[in-house]
């Protein structure tokens, strides 16, 4: 493997989204929807915060710390997500994991944008991991708020 | 030593990585297996596979022979008095949770206390949290040097009466760091209390005596020392080992089984139940032949300059912070400016170049450090310092790459 192909993880727009991540903090709201989520064998950490309302996230945030696919990851989905509906937002995470997979996925209507930055990870199956683990919070998430309304 | 000839005992060594010649440095995670090793696996699998102690006929006897032949090895490689003090396990892990249970649980009561360091791996952690939320006990640290290593003053004032058990590790997994075993073994018998030893890090590096040492309890497991997973050791006094109820029962450790009781076969036996792992305990065996062959005291004047060696290497790239004391078991644990230790493992991978990144099992210290993660270069007796060349090189470019990048 030569730097070409570290060039194919470690994309211009990966870097950008690492350097400048885009909705890191906190939401103000009082009823947002706090998920917690772990890679424990690397250590990485993510806080994630959403605002959903009426089935549709209407803001999301997120703190935390690790490598630069998936803070960077994180910084896109949060971008990604914010204005879909919670089966959109779902439907999305399934399209990522798919994508990681290295396998063939349909947009299906939604906009990946920079999120189609990260299909290289899919070569290095030792960072999928890092790059899932903000999609795995926001379905962790969405599925908690789902069942306390049920 | 010959390190060329010593390579050629390890068949996978010889390949290529992404490209590039295979540099493998993180031994400390795991070892690779020389040719001997893997050749008393096959040969018991292939020739004389059965179980041990029971059944009397001739492939039995072989197995047992070589089951208890290893064990036989294990005592003199670390100079315990008896092979009855000799206890295989499934690893580090296991030995300590074994102890923990045990010994751990049946010895302390409320407000007894636990005396650890910070620099301990999980394994050496969690199990004496558990125990002491089961039985009221308290934990305490020994603080911490700057360098991160401890001083026997701090071990003296922070061991009281209270003070039932002392865990510790022989060498640092992270920083490097090698304990005062010997003289802390004296303070902590000065109290009355026990010491157990995390020898994960230290068997398969330094000439290890438990005897000399004064440890009560000390655990080390294969799998680092060139022998296979699944195959680890829990040395005992034997008069601790002989107070203590078996942490599981079952098969091959019973004396004499009735109704609604049962009686315990003798040590080691009677801490061993079930089959055990017989092809490892034969594959432990011949890692201990193989490192004795070379001398551990010859292997460890090697680490030592390999650990000089790199820790000059790496002080000469920019931006890299090192951690951990300057007298060092054979591991460089460090960080790299603002790249996260796995985007710097990733980039070193693709040179061919094989580190750990992450928190080491050690997160608490990882707290002491102040970082979440670190990448660790680790040594053994195959590595070269062309390798760490190829370290030194492989981070200037990961240095160049994100400068590039960021």
């Amino acid at each position: 493997m030569s730097f070409n192909n570290l060039d194919q993880l470690y994309r211009q727009v990966i870097m950008d989204h690492y350097k400048n991540p885009r909705n890191r903090g906190e939401l103000d709201q009082e009823d947002k929807l706090i998920v917690n989520m772990n890679n424990p064998t690397c250590g990485d950490r993510i806080q994630l915060q959403l605002q959903v309302e009426d089935e549709k996230i209407t803001d999301a945030k997120f703190t935390g710390e690790g490598c630069s696919i998936s803070m960077s990851s994180a910084s896109m989905m949060t971008d990604a997500i914010k204005g879909l509906s919670v089966d959109e937002a779902v439907r999305m995470s399934h399209i990522f994991s798919e994508m990681m997979q290295g396998d063939d996925y349909d947009e299906d209507n939604l906009e990946l944008g920079d999120i189609e930055a990260l299909q290289g990870v899919s070569k290095f199956p030792a960072r999928i991991k890092c790059a899932t683990l903000a999609w795995k919070a926001m379905e962790k998430g969405l599925k908690e708020e789902d069942q306390t309304k049920h | 030593m010959n390190i060329s000839d010593i390579r050629k005992h390890f068949p996978i060594l010889d390949q290529e990585v992404n490209g590039h010649p295979l540099v493998y440095l993180d031994s400390a995670a795991t070892s690779q297996k020389p040719i001997s090793v893997i050749e008393a696996i096959d040969r018991y699998y292939r020739e004389y596979n059965s179980n041990v102690h029971r059944g009397v006929h001739t492939l039995g006897t072989k197995a047992t022979d070589g089951y208890e032949g290893a064990r036989e090895k294990v005592r003199r490689f670390i100079g315990a008095a008896s092979t009855e003090e000799v206890i295989f396990t499934r690893g580090t892990t296991t030995a300590i949770n074994m102890v923990a249970h045990s010994y751990g649980r049946a010895n302390l009561s409320e407000g007894d206390e636990i005396l650890l360091t910070p620099m301990e791996h999980h394994a050496n952690l969690i199990p004496w949290q558990q125990a002491a939320k089961a039985t009221g006990a308290v934990l305490k640290y020994v603080p911490m040097q700057p360098d991160g290593t401890i001083c026997l003053e701090d071990v003296k004032e922070m061991i009281t009466p209270q003070t039932k058990i002392v865990a510790m590790a022989h060498v640092s997994n992270v920083l490097g760091t090698i304990n005062p075993i010997k003289e802390v073994a004296e303070v902590v018998h000065q109290q009355d209390a026990i010491l157990l030893v995390d020898g994960a890090q230290s068997t398969p590096h330094l000439s290890v005596n438990v005897t000399d040492l004064g440890a009560d309890f000390y655990a080390f497991s294969g799998h680092k020392m060139v022998g296979p997973t699944g195959i680890g050791v829990l040395y005992g006094k034997k008069e601790l080992l002989e107070n203590m109820e078996p942490f599981e029962t079952g098969g091959e450790m019973i004396d004499f089984v009735d109704y609604y009781d049962a009686s315990w076969k003798e040590l080691p036996w009677k801490l061993e139940a079930g089959t055990p792992v017989i092809a490892g305990a034969i594959g432990l065996g011949a890692a201990i032949d193989f490192l004795n062959d070379i001398g551990m005291e010859n292997i460890h004047a090697h680490e030592e300059e390999l650990a000089d060696y790199a820790q000059q290497a790496l002080s000469e790239i920019g931006d890299l912070t090192i951690y951990g004391p300057k007298e060092r078991a054979g591991l460089v644990t460090f960080n790299m400016g603002d790249v996260h230790p796995h985007d710097v493992a990733t980039v070193l991978d693709a040179e061919g170049i094989a580190v750990r990144a992450g928190h080491h099992c050690a997160q608490p210290l990882m707290k002491w450090l102040g970082v979440s993660a670190t990448a660790r270069a680790s040594f053994y007796l195959y590595n070269t310092k062309e390798e760490i060349d190829a370290l030194a090189a492989g981070l200037k470019k990961t240095k160049e790459y994100f400068g590039h990048v960021f």
